[in-house]
């Protein structure tokens, strides 16, 4: 029956400017806390200079470590899942990269090439656990965690000898210092205004993931699938969503977004080393929720996700240049993470209840 | 193809889940422009007899044919692609999205090319939003609402008409009446009888004599997974088609029995915790 769909509903004129409509959105209250500690942090920065060019790359470097891979775990999450691997993921990509290029003097793309291959395949190890024995994904990434940690140790040992391993700058070639693991600096002139200094590449390419991701959660078709899968996974399987191979994908995109971080790391510093990067794992997870995703799924947004990272990184770097111990991060932090699921709660509600034609 | 191949067929399904058999030697045909009434009793098999038809589950034995041609869905989606659409019992809707998104959940309509198609959201909108006011449901005007903030019967009706929307041979419904109000179930029936007119399939499921005896061509009753019965209109009274609903048990006496308890016991219905059987 499809003959009897001519488009000619009442779609109702929307007014220029729909106030309520903003608040709707997830994003509002993440950007209203990024500005709140921006403020904040100017104020009490002020004497130590948080505007300038330099504090402003502090945190945003750090932001773009958290962000690359903030953005497919907030995916996850609102797919209803969650992957606390990325945690082993990224020092694995770092010694899997610094052991083919810097060890065993293989091209650096080809390098990169393997990288990728071995997080896509970690990824699709936990995508088909996850989607095979039902457990809940925080447990079967919690093993893969400890798995790729371990192996990640032996391997380096059993091979190389060391858990500290070099990348030089002449292992790798120009154009990959420059996209991954180069500062950038843009001043207009020669005398001219500083735009940015000491911006790391990843900056850019988080900044780019997330144009890319924004478009494919929000406009792309796949998108619609993301929220259907978090909202109610037997619907969406009943309406003929593939939800495992999307699910695996999810998985793959994660430990793959982990692995690009890692590698941009030691392209940058030159080394890598085995450590795993528990709080890594704690700061995606509070930038996405902070970002305004639902933990029980179903509900963000990338643009949410952005500010939710910059808020945190925000917080973890412009201490540093107030009067206040650095300690008292983690307090702040704490608090705002329970505020935005507060927050959260409220804004879902007021989603759930908001109707343009409701004004009477 | 003749006039009188069913468009779906089952023969001799069966369905476990691991040792639990659910279905036992399912055979049925529903014809063009036929409606069939599948009845049954609380957890006879209706609900998984349909799953297996929309490529939910997959028959243990036995074979599903449309048009008489043997097929065996793995996936839901190829279920939908050869054109049978199912209103499964609970859920079908997404609580968080937006009528537009939810309607097309899993058939986006796309706009551009290429790798830049993009969520066509106004034509999901308007074709989600005319849909639901079809049915009669008006207070719906903007796509743009989420699901939500709908009421039961309201986001029970948006799937009922996604189906409508999107079922082009077989249109299965599983208690689609259920949540609805007076009016709404009447325009469901209203549904089911024009799908019929054009030719459609239908399955329909209701625990509801008189919804059953207003559309069904044709009776199916399950107990416990096997067909207990099968006839069509006019050769069983209201009467037996209750009893057969009850599971076998005859309502009449049932209501008797519980009568009689009645009048022994000072007016108080019997304790609810009584045996099956
Ligand atoms: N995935 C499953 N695994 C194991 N058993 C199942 C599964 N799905 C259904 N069953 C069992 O199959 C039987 C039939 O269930 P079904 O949902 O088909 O009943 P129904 O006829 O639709 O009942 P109702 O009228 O309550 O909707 C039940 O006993 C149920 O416990
Ligand atoms: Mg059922």
């Amino acid at each position: 029956m499809t003959e009897a769909t001519t488009t000619t509903a009442t779609t109702s004129g929307r007014p220029g400017l729909d106030v309520l409509g903003l608040f709707r959105r997830p994003e509002i209250g993440a950007f209203a806390g990024l500005v709140l500690v921006f403020c904040f942090f100017t104020y009490f920065g002020w004497d130590r200079n948080f505007l300038s060019p330099l504090a402003a790359a502090s945190w945003l470097n750090f932001a773009s470590t958290i962000g690359i891979i903030a953005i497919p775990i907030g995916f996850l999450m609102i797919a209803g899942e969650l992957d606390i691997s990325v945690g082993a993921m990224v020092p694995a990509a770092k010694i899997i990269l610094a052991t083919a290029t810097g060890f065993y003097g293989l091209d650096i793309w080809l390098g990169i090439l393997i990288t990728f291959s071995l997080a896509a395949l970690v990824g699709w190890i936990n995508g088909m656990l996850v989607v095979r024995t039902q457990v809940p994904s925080l447990i079967v990434t919690l093993a893969t965690l400890f798995s790729v940690a371990g192996l990640t140790l032996f391997l380096s040992l059993y091979l190389t000898d060391t858990t500290q391993l070099a990348l030089r700058d002449d292992d790798t070639r120009p154009v990959v210092e420059w996209l991954m693991g180069s500062y950038h600096t843009l001043q207009l002139g020669e005398n001219g205004p500083t735009i940015w200094r000491g911006i790391q590449s990843s900056v850019f390419i988080w900044i780019a993931m997330a144009v890319a991701c924004y478009y494919f959660l929000h406009h792309s078709p796949w998108g619609n699938w993301i929220f259907a899968l978090g909202g109610d996974q037997e619907s969406a399987r009943n309406a003929g969503i593939p939800i495992n191979r999307l699910k695996i994908g999810l998985f793959m995109l994660t430990a793959m977004a982990a692995a690009l971080t890692g590698m941009c790391e030691t392209i940058l510093s030159n080394s890598a080393s085995t450590t795993t990067q528990f709080t890594l794992i704690f700061n995606t997870i509070i930038a996405v929720v902070v970002g305004g995703v639902l933990l029980t799924g179903g509900f963000g947004t990338v643009a949410g996700i952005f500010f939710g990272t910059a808020t945190l990184a925000i917080v973890q770097q412009g201490i540093n240049y107030t009067q206040f111990d650095r300690n008292l991060s983690n307090l702040i932090i704490g608090i705002m993470l329970l505020i935005a699921v507060l927050m959260n709660d409220t804004f879902r509600k007021m989603a759930t209840n908001w109707s343009t034609g409701k004004k009477k | 193809m003749s006039d009188r191949t069913p468009v779906i067929e089952l023969r001799k399904v069966d369905k476990s889940f691991g040792p639990i058999d659910v279905l036992h030697e399912i055979s049925l045909k529903v014809h063009k422009g036929e409606v069939l009434c599948l009845l049954g009793d609380n957890g006879a098999g209706k609900s998984t007899l349909i799953k297996t038809l929309a490529g939910v589950h997959q028959p243990t034995r036995g074979e599903i044919l449309l048009d008489g041609k043997p097929v065996t869905f793995t996936r839901p989606k190829q279920a939908q692609e050869s054109g049978i659409a199912t209103v499964h019992q609970f859920g079908g809707t997404f609580p968080l999205m937006t009528i537009g998104r939810s309607f097309f959940a899993g058939v986006e309509p796309t706009k551009g090319f290429g790798p830049f198609k993009v969520f066509d959201r106004k034509k999901a909108n308007a074709i989600a939003v005319e849909a639901v006011q079809n049915f009669g449901i008006t207070r719906i005007d903007d796509g743009d609402r989420l699901v939500g903030g709908l009421s039961g019967g309201e986001r029970q009706s948006l799937a009922i008409a996604r189906a409508v929307h999107f079922g082009a041979r077989v249109l299965i419904l599983d208690e689609p009446t259920a949540a609805l109000g007076v009016k709404q179930a009447a325009h469901v029936l209203r549904i089911v009888n024009e799908a019929k007119r054009r030719g459609l399939a239908v399955i329909f499921i209701t625990h509801q004599v008189m919804h059953a005896m207003a559309v069904g061509d044709h009776f199916a009753v399950l107990i416990r997974g096997a067909i207990a019965a099968d006839f069509r209109k006019g050769e069983k009274t209201r009467e037996e088609i209750t009893d057969l609903m009850a599971g076998g048990q005859n309502m009449a006496d049932l209501e008797a029995e519980i009568e009689g308890y009645m009048e022994t016991h000072e007016g108080h219905p019997p304790p609810i915790a009584q045996p099956a059987e």
